[in-house]
């Protein structure tokens, strides 16, 4: 059996805002996952993460997440990381709306 | 209403210029995540999927219209214009931005308001019935006794690094609103000839291993509450594990102790510890001065008569949304924050605004968050009713359908939830925007729908009539539903039916369970619970899995 190919994205949440965001592959944070850069080699993964979670002034909790490694652009596997991207399913109040 | 003390205030101040330094040295990075977590966990500041939540006690879940504004404000000022009531009596604020926490806890400070111990292995938020001081069937107000306790746990030195979190519940009253049974510790008053005291239940909880409490004491009088509560938790400090957070709950230390084990010792802590509070009384009355009723004049009730007769929508509004006040000329209104495709829960500033108010304006000022996440005026004259109601009706608030299957207790779940594993908030939402479509919620009568969207229980589904449970099984969102659950004085947990549905089935699934509740009931009288009651599961199991639409997930 063929290994599975590999592809990943650094994620985690900013320090300040609390909102989720992406490396990218200038080593800034982005909040949008088209942004990210798809890592495709393990080892490469782990050190880029290893960077991520030294910039503990500004992203907190950073983590691997799966990608597809068919999609040219970032895409979630798993229904949690599609949430993360997209925010609150319901959400529709503008300020001050009754 | 309580009014908070001159202690209270400099300890708030203390508090709150404590975690602006905190947070000042966090983000000038002189603290590092691992050393700050615990420190913004103590003041209620979590990190969830998409941002910062600031979760602030409301007290016994009562609040008078200065905090309900300043609830608004702090919507309006640092989030976005809403927020979102919790099933402990809570609300959370969900886009809070770091820098502005320490400015919202000050702002909340100026009304007695803030978010200590609202996480964490402490003595939470202490619960109790949003009728408390109202309802026509309770024995007295059980808020100033939690009162007293909220005063004695706060920043209690013992309990401050407890095995794991511990939650508090009193009533007052024999009809149990506080869910009692599924608390750490759940009192409920009780008169002994002219000796009032608590019937002391231990135990309880939800969660991942749910279990009804036990009945550790049958009667603590009141001089020796205090001191009965710090033997109970003295003995759970030192007993409950430490080394798995799942075994750390106090139901966990009772199963595995024994309850005859864990009575004997904490009778013979209790033995040395009384006296330890001898001025818990003087204490409790100090408390209760400031909780008198409020002085209600005599009303008629023609208005609210004529309005019944006259207007079908005030009175469905009113047969739904009422319940008895002790005063005959008076009842107890629940705002539902359920309007069919709502979010359970969450109200938005304006909406917060106008119950501020209407709760000046009616309601003596006062105003309850139930655990059922919805809002109540607990004194508002039967003759002011049809002026609130059409008050209410532009607001979206006045939605006629108190505990029928749209007024749906759900978890933030995963849309907002980090522990979540799956979403509760559109399930709720579909299932209520189903069930209006359809016009049968008023023939379906008295049914609680609970639904958690991770098996840490926040949305109560054990208790729930019909309980869902949000599942992530093998990358897909799946709901497994439990029926016969009840959190009342009649506790029951909900049975699991069978396997889970997915996103996209559990609406129909559960729209079968009621087609087959009405085609099986005696009569429209005969609820939902009681007639799984009689009945049992097979009915509803043929409803959910016969017909070969389900998931073997």
């Amino acid at each position: 059996m063929a290994r599975k190919a590999y592809a990943q994205v650094v994620t985690g949440n900013a320090l300040l805002e609390g909102h989720v965001v992406y490396l990218t592959a200038q080593g800034t944070w982005s909040t949008a996952l088209t942004d990210a850069e798809i890592l495709r080699d393990e080892a490469d993964a782990q050190l880029r993460l290893l960077s991520a979670m030294a910039q503990a002034a500004t992203v907190v909790g950073a983590y691997l997440a799966d990608v597809d490694p068919d999609a040219a652009s970032p895409k979630p596997l798993h229904f949690r990381e599609a949430f993360r991207r997209d925010g609150p399913g319901h959400y529709v109040y503008p300020a001050g709306r009754i | 209403m309580y009014y908070q003390s001159e202690f209270d205030a400099d300890y708030l101040a203390s508090r709150n210029t404590q975690f602006r330094a905190q947070v000042e040295r966090r983000i000038a990075g002189q603290l590092t995540e691992d050393e700050f977590k615990p420190l913004r966990l103590m003041n209620g500041l979590y990190l969830q999927l998409h941002a910062y939540m600031l979760r602030v006690a409301i007290p016994y879940g009562s609040l008078n219209s200065a905090q309900m504004t300043k609830l608004a404000d702090v919507a309006d000022r640092w989030d976005r214009g809403y927020g979102h009531f919790t099933t402990r009596q809570n609300i959370q604020f969900n886009w809070p931005a770091l820098r502005d926490v320490p400015d919202i806890l000050d702002a909340l400070a100026e009304v007695g308001l803030h978010a200590i111990q609202t996480s964490g292995n402490t003595i939470r938020n202490i619960t109790s019935d949003h009728f408390a001081g109202a309802a026509a069937d309770e024995i007295s107000d059980p808020r100033p006794v939690a009162e007293l306790i909220r005063q004695w746990s706060t920043d209690h030195p013992e309990f401050q690094f407890l095995p794991r979190k511990f939650k508090v519940a009193v009533t007052g009253s024999p009809t149990d609103r506080a869910v009692t049974r599924a608390h750490d510790i759940g009192l409920r008053m009780i008169r002994r000839g002219s000796e009032t005291g608590f019937e002391v239940i231990v135990g309880g909880g939800l969660g991942r291993t749910p279990m009804i409490g036990k009945v550790l004491r049958e009667f603590v009088a009141l001089p020796d509450l205090l001191d009965y509560l710090e033997a109970v938790i003295s003995v759970y400090n030192l007993l409950g594990r430490r080394d798995n957070k799942y075994k750390a709950r106090i139901k966990i230390t009772l199963h595995e102790t024994g309850e005859e084990a864990l009575r004997a010792m904490v009778e013979a802590r209790f033995a040395e510890l009384r006296g330890t509070y001898p001025g818990s009384m003087d204490a409790l009355s100090d408390i209760a001065a400031r909780f008198r009723s409020p002085d209600l004049p005599p009303r008629e009730h023609q208005i609210f008569t004529a309005a019944k007769a006259q207007d079908p929508v005030f009175r469905a509004w009113a047969d739904t949304n009422l319940t008895t006040h002790k005063r005959a000329d008076f009842a107890i209104v629940t705002v539902s924050l359920k309007a069919h495709g709502a979010v359970p829960g969450d109200a938005t500033s304006a909406q917060m605004r106008l119950l501020a108010d209407l709760a000046r304006q009616f309601g003596q000022d006062e105003l309850r968050i139930s655990h059922e996440q919805n809002v109540i005026l607990p004194h508002v004259a039967l003759d002011d009713l049809p002026a609130l109601h059409a008050a209410l009706l532009p607001a979206g608030l006045a939605t006629a359908n108190v505990g029928l299957i749209s007024d749906i207790i759900a978890c933030p779940g995963m849309d907002y939830c980090a522990l979540a594993t799956a979403r509760s908030i559109p399930v709720a939402q579909a299932i209520a925007t189903r069930f209006e479509e359809l016009q049968l919620e008023h023939d379906i009568g008295a049914l609680k729908i609970k639904i958690s969207g991770c098996i840490n229980a926040c949305g109560h589904h054990h208790v729930g009539h019909i309980g869902i449970l949000g599942l992530d099984r093998g990358g897909v969102e799946t709901y497994q539903i439990t029926l016969g659950g009840d959190g009342t004085e009649t506790t029951s947990l909900g049975e699991r039916t069978g396997p889970g549905f997915a996103y996209d089935e559990i609406v129909p699934a559960i729209e079968r369970l009621i087609a087959a509740y009405t085609a099986v009931r005696t009569n429209a009288q005969e609820t939902f619970l009681a007639t799984y009651r009689r009945l049992g599961m097979a009915p509803f199991k043929a409803a959910l899995y016969d017909g070969d639409t389900s998931d073997a997930a």
